[in-house]
């Protein structure tokens, strides 16, 4: 309202603007700005990711890992956000809270326990050789299996909060139109829910998808050096073999990759919507 | 064997009787309207029918069997929501093919059915249409096309014009009449739209406090109500103190006599007379006229007629809706004579 508190209002955020050029904003320049100095210069840094045998298998597993966790991130979260609007109150805080109970525990300490989990000797292989259900332990860790199981677990959350937030939207009435219109409880849900709930699906898979394509503890503890992602190959150029050329090419190439989904996903109206701007 | 039969419904919801002990007979074809305040009962009692809720006691028939166990898809009633509730992700061909498609019925048929509904409703060339490209007298459109398309037993309306503006709304008050007219398909209307009421309906049940106080037709319900609320909810009415003795009215400030069908028949120390502003006229009348004499206290212009506060010497006031050729503002503070019709006074108890 008044012009006043606005300026006071906008000069309250400076110093977070700050903080987020000078810790965010000039680093990233700094890795394009190395991506074009460091080895043999920019043209053979960038040529190098198209014709190395390596990136390219890390670049393959990434995909497979990202795409993966992101269709079984979906299917988990779906049904979860899905039984969460159909619940009374009190049942969806307590369903709430259960989802939102992984936030507080550090990615690293969830990763640990899930190796205590899944390894050879570990709770549900014991546990399966016990009831005589499997003879010989199930490889489910150091692998993409285990590196998957992880992050999803580690999306999950997201995506039943990002798509709670779409269902509770949608106009309870037209659902109440289909059933007065003769549809039954698999017709409403193929014909009304799902389709109504397109942009949110739509929304949350690309979140988990570009989320995904960065991930570092998960896979690195969980693929045990054998499942390598992007994140943890581009880490591993930077500390151990010190090779900042390959690094941050690789580095920006994913920034671009990333940006360029984003940018496309936000050609669709629905997604402007949901990314907060005005669908108009 | 009547068509509709809601018997004794009551619905509590903790201690709150949304419906008390309502009991409705519909016959096939009719236009029955649901009329009340906001939390009459009215929608509750559509939403029962609907199947979208479940009445605590009672029973619904529909030809003899009870169907209140029955889903809302198992029902065949047709409903049109406040808001219209249109698939937004559909066309408005596809709006109303929907029913179809979910009862299976072949292409052919599907496409004849939503051609002749388009053109039932005026729509043939917005077939294509999203509902958010479509102005909401149009959606209104769409939203009776779905609900009449797959053929229903009873059409169910829940206040359906009430986000329109007035002009649209008598438009559409027309065109829901040639719907009914047309499709010989019953409607159950709620409204808390008196005037709709009246002007649409074959019979109008009136809700109050989850009852219905007092069913009829219009004419019936406006020229001889039975109920207080009843007359003060149905039109515009004054209401005023009046005794009888001897068979002579006491009222207004003067005494006269009321033809038989009016007269309650029997003396009464005290009962309440009712008068509508539009059955005052101005002057004393023919003879036989009931003419009393009160003082103006507002006058407020209305066109073809003015709207006058009255105020009888016995301290009651009233309103009177005069032809403007009449009186004009300069009759503001002056007492005046006014008269009215025996026959158009009514007697409540």
């Amino acid at each position: 309202m008044s012009s006043r508190f606005e300026r006071f209002a906008l000069y309250l955020t400076v110093p977070a603007g700050l903080l987020v050029i000078l810790l965010y904003a000039l680093p990233i320049l700094q890795v394009l700005g190395l991506s074009l100095t460091e080895g043999q210069g920019a043209i053979a840094n960038y040529e190098r990711l198209f014709t190395s045998r390596a990136v390219a298998g890390v670049v393959q597993t990434t995909l497979a890992v990202s795409i993966s966790t992101t269709v079984i991130t979906m299917v988990i979260a779906y049904v979860i956000a899905f039984g969460m609007i159909h619940m009374s109150d009190r049942q969806r805080k307590v369903a709430l809270l259960m989802v939102s109970i992984p936030f507080w525990v550090s990615v690293l300490v969830r990763a640990f326990a899930w190796i205590t989990i899944l390894r050879s000797q570990g709770v549900l292989n014991s546990g399966l050789m016990s009831i005589g259900a499997i003879t010989e332990p199930i490889q489910l860790v150091y692998n993409r299996v285990g590196v998957t199981i992880g992050m999803v677990h580690y999306m999950v959350p997201f995506a039943v909060l990002l798509l709670y937030a779409n269902l509770t939207d949608i106009d309870r009435r037209v659902v109440q139109a289909a059933r007065s219109l003769g549809a039954r409880p698999v017709s409403v849900f193929l014909r009304v829910w799902l389709p109504m709930s397109l942009p949110g699906i739509a929304v949350a898979s690309l979140f988990i998808l570009v989320f995904s394509l960065g991930f570092l503890i998960t896979p690195a503890l969980l693929g045990g050096g054998r499942t390598l992602m992007i994140a943890e190959y581009i880490s591993v150029q930077i500390s151990n073999t010190g090779r900042w050329d390959l690094a941050t090419s690789l580095s920006a190439a994913l920034l671009i990759v990333v940006g360029l989904l984003l940018a496309l996903a936000l050609r669709s109206p629905a997604m402007r919507a949901a990314f907060g701007g005005s669908s108009k | 064997m009547s068509f509709l039969v809601v018997d004794s419904l009551t619905m509590t919801y903790g201690p709150l009787r949304a419906l008390n002990d309502v009991s409705l007979t519909v016959k096939e074809g009719e236009f029955i309207s649901l009329l009340g305040p906001s939390g009459s009962g009215k929608t509750t009692l559509l939403m029962s029918l609907a199947g979208f809720n479940k009445p605590t006691s009672g029973r619904i028939l529909l030809d003899g069997q009870d169907i209140i166990a029955r889903e809302p898809e198992d029902r065949d009633f047709g409903f049109v929501f406040q808001g219209y509730a249109l698939f937004p992700h559909l066309s408005v061909s596809g709006n109303i093919a929907f029913p179809l498609k979910v009862r299976k019925w072949d292409a052919v048929r599907i496409r004849a059915r939503v051609e002749e509904m388009l053109a039932l409703v005026g729509l043939k060339s917005l077939a294509d249409r999203k509902p958010r490209q479509l102005s909401g007298g149009q959606q209104q459109r769409v939203a009776l096309a779905r609900a009449l398309s797959f053929g229903p037993r009873v059409l169910l309306l829940d206040e359906p014009l009430s986000a329109l503006d007035r002009m649209l709304r008598e438009q559409m008050q027309t065109e829901l009449r040639r719907l009914h007219r047309e499709t010989g398909v019953t409607f159950l209307y709620v409204t808390h739209d008196q005037q709709e009421a009246l002007t649409m309906s074959d019979r109008i049940a009136v809700f109050e406090k989850g009852k219905i106080v007092e069913e009829g037709s219009p004419t019936r319900l406006f020229k001889s109500p039975t109920t207080r609320f009843v007359a003060e909810f149905l039109g515009e009415n004054n209401f005023v103190k009046g005794s009888r003795a001897n068979g002579v009215w006491q009222g207004f400030g003067t005494s006269f006599s009321l033809p038989e069908q009016r007269d309650s028949g029997e003396d009464a120390g005290s009962a309440t007379l009712w008068l509508r502003p539009g059955d005052i006229g101005f002057g004393t009348g023919r003879d036989g006229d009931i003419s009393f004499t009160a003082k103006v206290e507002d006058f407020v212009f209305g066109g073809t007629h003015n709207r006058l506060a009255l105020r009888l010497r016995s301290g009651e006031t009233f309103v009177a809706s005069i032809s403007a050729d009449l009186v004009a503002e300069d009759a503001l503070g002056k007492d005046l004579t006014f008269h009215a019709r025996p026959e158009a006074v009514g007697v409540l108890r």
